[in-house]
């Protein structure tokens, strides 16, 4: 009896729980979803550029996407945020006079995401039936512009429910962040918990925290099946019978 | 008399070889203004290949092409086949796009129209097949007969001189071949160029001014359809006659 008492104070000491949310949600909340929307977006451009470098028929832009990729997704999350943050911390105080670790966080939580995201969207773009970009070339659309108007905007609609996976994961990944040290007014959701955590010596601070990233993944992960689904199975269509087709008859005895 | 400005099409010698695999050996077609060539031979032929070398999504290793009785190896392909409409078995329309989209979209962003223009030009085609109420459908909500109507009305909308069909009716369900027929009889009758591969002996027959029979990349036999018809010459030509109708 006693060890239960002892484990839910340990997880779920509501006092403590409700001291830290309100700076969790007023501090955490926006500077999670900073991180993971900014790079989330700024991953989306840099991972089509990859993609479309990936399916390039020139070598060199695909060979040049692939080391890429096989770098940045082969890497720990954890190394990548601390090389980046911390190797090009110094440079980018000389530059541009600021301490703030977001720029840099953002920059590699970025890389990141831009390797898979490339990833994704090459497999959606190649997914493509072959006649769309025949049918586009056949009306006198260029390779460019056929890639542009007709087959990417159909690969990127087939692969959403990934992207939105990937926005879960920079959610999740955001909160490496802290390792590059942070003020307070720039602490995310984790920070906030862990701080609160050490100084109470209780982990229910860090359970708040886990609460909070959940209701934040939870639904989206539920977006993602719903698009998924609805993907699957279409939308519900009516198909009407050819009224111009005759009712009979194979082969033209016109 | 021609309710198109169509032109005449000639291919001289061509040659293409993927690899090892010589798909095309030496095709001489030629199709005056105004008429109607059907392409018939077993699969694996070359006939399809044949079309897109014509309209060069395929480049020939040899040959040349004349539009007008004039090569258009030199020009910009993208320019060559803004002048070469072309019909897919698949249809091939683009599912994220309405049926007046499909339509209009070569037309806003090749030909520069303003898109009300373009829109007004789209509804015209489409009236023409048929299927101006179906203006904001998607393709995927029609059947097949109706998206192939709106895929001949797409290539119609930038005025081609001549009209590809390769296999047009293959993927169709029986009884939605006849309607995409009549509107093809009805082109080759108001005057349009048209090189059209098939399996429609119907037609072929009854409708185009010339029959070609290919087999293993070559013209085996070339005339009016009657005299491929009814007086084969060739034994490889009588004997897909035989296997077919």
């Amino acid at each position: 009896m006693e060890v239960l008492e002892q484990l839910l104070k340990t997880f779920f000491d509501w006092q403590a729980m409700g001291e830290v949310i309100p700076e969790m949600l007023t501090v955490g909340l926006p500077n999670t979803l900073i991180l993971a929307i900014s790079s989330g977006f700024l991953g989306c451009i840099f991972g089509l550029v990859l993609a479309v470098m990936g399916i390039s028929r020139n070598p060199v832009p695909r060979w040049i996407a692939r080391v890429y990729t096989d770098i940045f997704r082969g890497l720990p999350a954890i190394l990548t945020i601390l090389l980046i943050g911390l190797g090009f911390g110094p440079v980018w105080r000389i530059m541009t006079g600021s301490t703030n670790p977001y720029p840099l966080g953002i920059a590699a939580l970025t890389l990141m995401a831009a390797a898979y995201i490339g990833e994704i969207f090459r497999s959606g773009i190649q997914s493509v039936d072959k006649g769309q970009l025949e049918a586009s070339r056949a009306l006198g659309f260029s390779y460019t512009s056929s890639m542009i108007l007709v087959v990417i905007p159909q690969g990127i609609r087939r692969v959403l429910p990934a992207l939105v996976n990937q926005l879960i994961g920079l959610i999740k990944d955001s909160s490496l962040i802290f390792l590059l040290g942070l003020l307070a007014s720039q602490r995310e959701i984790f920070q906030i918990g862990q701080d609160q955590a050490a100084n109470t010596g209780n982990l229910s601070p860090l359970v708040a925290a886990g609460l909070l990233y959940l209701i934040l993944t939870i639904p989206l992960t539920h977006l993602v099946n719903f698009m998924d689904k609805r993907m699957r199975e279409g939308k519900a269509q009516k198909i009407e019978p050819d009224e111009a087709a005759a009712p009979i008859g194979k082969g033209a005895q016109a | 008399m021609s309710e198109f400005k169509s032109g005449s099409l000639t291919a001289t010698n061509i040659h293409l070889a993927f690899g090892s695999n010589k798909v095309l050996r030496g095709i001489d077609l030629h199709v005056p203004q105004g008429t109607t060539a059907s392409v018939i031979g077993p699969s694996g032929s070359g006939k399809s290949t044949l079309l897109r070398v014509m309209n060069r999504l395929i480049e020939p290793d040899q040959g040349d092409i004349l539009l007008d009785e004039r090569s258009v190896l030199k020009d910009n392909p993208d320019e060559l086949r803004r002048r070469i409409g072309m019909v897919f078995q698949q249809f091939n329309l683009f599912p994220h796009k309405t049926v007046v989209d499909n339509v209009s979209l070569a037309l806003r962003k090749i030909r520069k129209m303003p898109k009300d223009q373009a829109h007004a030009k789209a509804m015209e085609q489409l009236e023409l097949v048929g299927l101006a109420h179906k203006a904001d459908a998607r393709p995927g909500n029609l059947s097949g007969g109706q998206q192939q109507r709106v895929a001949i009305a797409r290539a119609l909308a930038m005025e081609p001189e001549v009209m590809f069909f390769d296999e047009a009716t293959s993927a169709l369900d029986p009884e939605l071949v006849k309607g995409v027929l009549a509107l093809m009889t009805d082109l080759s009758k108001g005057g349009m160029t048209m090189v059209v591969v098939t399996h429609e002996m119907g037609f072929s027959r009854n409708v185009s001014d010339t029959v070609t029979f290919m087999d293993g990349g070559v013209v085996v036999e070339t005339g009016s359809p009657d005299e491929l018809f009814t007086a084969p010459k060739t034994d490889r030509l009588k004997g897909f006659l035989s296997d077919v109708l």
